[in-house]
């Protein structure tokens, strides 16, 4: 199996090529109004600082859920997502809500412990009540060619995690190199029993970017159609504006189709993006560009 | 040898210390005499919203700088703006203006950016105060910029109407984004030339050429927009309207007052200014019969 992993060539000038067109494109106001929604639903709304307090996370909860108090009927975001110490402030939090808490474990952001320590990382997580687990894959063991260590790592975590807790394998793309390595990567962790596959830590640049992305979502798709099964995608790092986000939307919606524009199996990883699209659809709805004084900061 | 083909500047808006085209590639064309010499680009909201972007984000660096520093650097526009006297006289010239009319807007106006730039360092010792108050508190007043103010300029007045909405209002440190006389734009665009060859930093100051029935309008209700100072006489009363949105503060000045020399007056700036009183709690000894 691996074997068949070392073969895939990306045609690097083609991704490039269909990202340009992608980028290109122009949205009506009501198409736009509806990504704009659709974006903020699909939001994992993330702190993961050295300098994180509990009251850092208890505010970033409390805005997770009142996000939209200016305008009912809008969506709340998927998830937040926060360092596994902070799972349990989360979990209370969030209790009387359908906001899931996610957690990022496998020693974040390096990924480089032992396994026991990993699975421990895991089940804490899980213990402490989060929904979903973002692990990341160890980059030192993938460029030496260690690759049944990286998917029997991803294969031992998913096992933790059970049918209950969704993974999201974050392979830090920005740390892998070519395409090449990035799809190799997608394929490895989508094999091994990931439920998304994630671009970044946020930690390094460059972390989520189109092309990147593009390629991911191939793999995806080639596996739903060896398959049947879907994974999820989650973009994250660096997305910070709507207008980049409706970009992805439209990424989602020409490689994968209507099926994966929900967040069951797409999300954004991000902090600030919220805001900014709050800030659009608050334009879309009054007329007037907004100002960020008026909306949270954390 | 054939005739040689003269070389016609593009006029472009500014943001962000570049010079950029409308995002629309609209442009309207101005003629003398039937024959037209220049295009201007008729910005839209969008080419607003960016410049507004840029404004925020140049503000704060720009409000923090000592105000020597700022003083430095208005006086740089002025030293700038004097060297290329001559092309600013051709340009008005062309425009229509008379070789006297045009020779003495650029005096004013180059005296009129000395005479604000000194300000800089002044402005908060003649209107910042010591207030007494009847608690044991050390009460005083300082003034400080509001943040991003639009400026709808003068249509008449194309150099001393652009210098006298745009100088008083950046010397206190806002950032501001300027829509140009539609009737003389060409000034305004070779004076962001200027602005961009002075230290001014990027985003500080923004000039978009364009109608001001097109740009009044989101202009006064942009939420990131914090006041706004009318030297256009074609002022809407929507605008009025749309600005108590977020509550801007509109400061308004006709041609006359810009062409007098009662322009040149501290208040202008103090318009553009906001006020910040402290009360700071100071001990008193009461053991002492007094605390001197």
């Amino acid at each position: 199996m691996i074997k068949e992993f070392n073969n895939i060539k990306v045609d690097k000038v083609g991704i490039e090529d269909r990202i340009n067109r992608i980028t290109k494109r122009s949205l009506k106001r009501e198409s736009k109004l509806k990504g704009l929604e659709m974006i903020l639903s699909m939001i994992d709304l993330t702190t993961l600082e050295g300098m994180d307090t509990v009251k850092k996370v208890e505010q970033l909860c409390y805005k997770a859920t009142h996000l939209h108090n200016q305008f009912p009927n809008l969506p709340s975001v998927a998830a937040v997502c926060v360092y596994p110490n902070m799972v349990r402030i989360a979990s209370n939090s969030l209790k009387e809500s359908d906001v899931l808490v996610a957690s990022v474990a496998t020693a974040f952001p390096s990924g480089n412990a032992t396994l026991q320590i990993k699975i421990n990382d895991t089940k804490e997580a899980i213990e402490n009540g989060a929904n979903e687990v973002d692990m990341v894959i160890s980059r030192g063991k993938f460029h030496s060619g260690e690759y049944n260590y990286v998917f029997d790592e991803i294969a031992a975590i998913k096992d933790v995690c059970g049918e209950n807790s969704r993974l999201k394998v974050i392979l830090e793309t920005g740390e892998l190199g070519d395409y090449d390595h990035i799809r190799m990567a997608s394929e490895i962790a989508i094999n091994a029993g990931a439920d998304f596959i994630k671009t970044s830590t946020g930690k390094i640049s460059p972390a989520a970017t189109l092309p990147i992305t593009l390629v991911m979502l191939e793999a995806i798709k080639d596996h739903y159609y060896s398959t049947g099964k879907m994974v999820g995608m989650k973009p994250a790092g660096g997305i910070s504006n709507a207008k980049l986000a409706l970009q992805y939307l439209i990424l989602v919606k020409e490689t994968l189709g209507n099926l994966w524009l929900d967040k069951h199996w797409f999300r954004f990883g991000a902090s600030s993006l919220a805001n900014d699209v709050l800030m659009q659809i608050a334009k879309q709805k009054t007329g007037f560009y907004q100002s960020n004084n008026y909306f949270s900061k954390d | 040898m054939s005739e040689r083909i003269k070389v016609l500047k593009t006029y472009k808006i500014f943001i962000d210390g570049k010079f950029p085209r409308t995002e629309s590639g609209r442009y309207y064309q101005l003629k003398s005499k039937d024959i037209p010499y220049a295009n201007v680009c008729l910005s839209s909201k969008k080419d607003l919203r960016n410049a507004v972007v840029a404004a925020r984000k140049a503000f704060l660096p720009w409000a923090e700088k000592t105000a020597y520093n700022r003083s430095q650097i208005l006086y740089r526009i002025a030293e700038m703006l004097e060297s290329r006297k001559t092309q600013f006289i051709d340009e008005l010239t062309i425009q229509g203006f008379s070789k006297k009319d045009a020779s003495k807007e650029l005096d004013q106006s180059i005296d009129r950016i000395i005479y604000f730039a000194g300000w800089a360092d002044k402005i908060n010792q003649v209107f910042g105060a010591v207030n007494p108050v009847a608690s044991s508190h050390y009460n005083f007043t300082l003034f400080e910029p509001m943040g991003v103010i639009g400026v709808l300029s003068s249509d008449e007045s194309p150099l001393l109407g652009l210098v006298s909405s745009i100088i008083p209002v950046i010397v206190s440190g806002n950032s501001c984004v300027v829509i140009a006389s539609e009737k003389y734009p060409l000034s305004s665009i070779s004076f962001a030339e200027v602005i961009s060859n002075s230290d001014v930093p990027s985003g500080v100051i923004n000039i978009l050429t364009g109608t001001k029935k097109e740009l009044a309008s989101p202009i006064s209700s942009h939420m990131d927009i914090n006041a706004l100072g009318l030297f256009s006489q074609k002022i809407d009363k929507q605008i009025f309207i749309n600005a108590t949105e977020n509550l801007k503060r509109i400061s308004s000045f006709n041609d006359i007052q810009i062409y007098s020399d009662d322009f040149d007056s501290p208040y202008i700036i103090k318009k553009f200014m906001e006020s910040k009183t402290t009360w700071h709690p100071v001990e008193v000894d009461f053991t002492k019969t007094n605390n001197y």
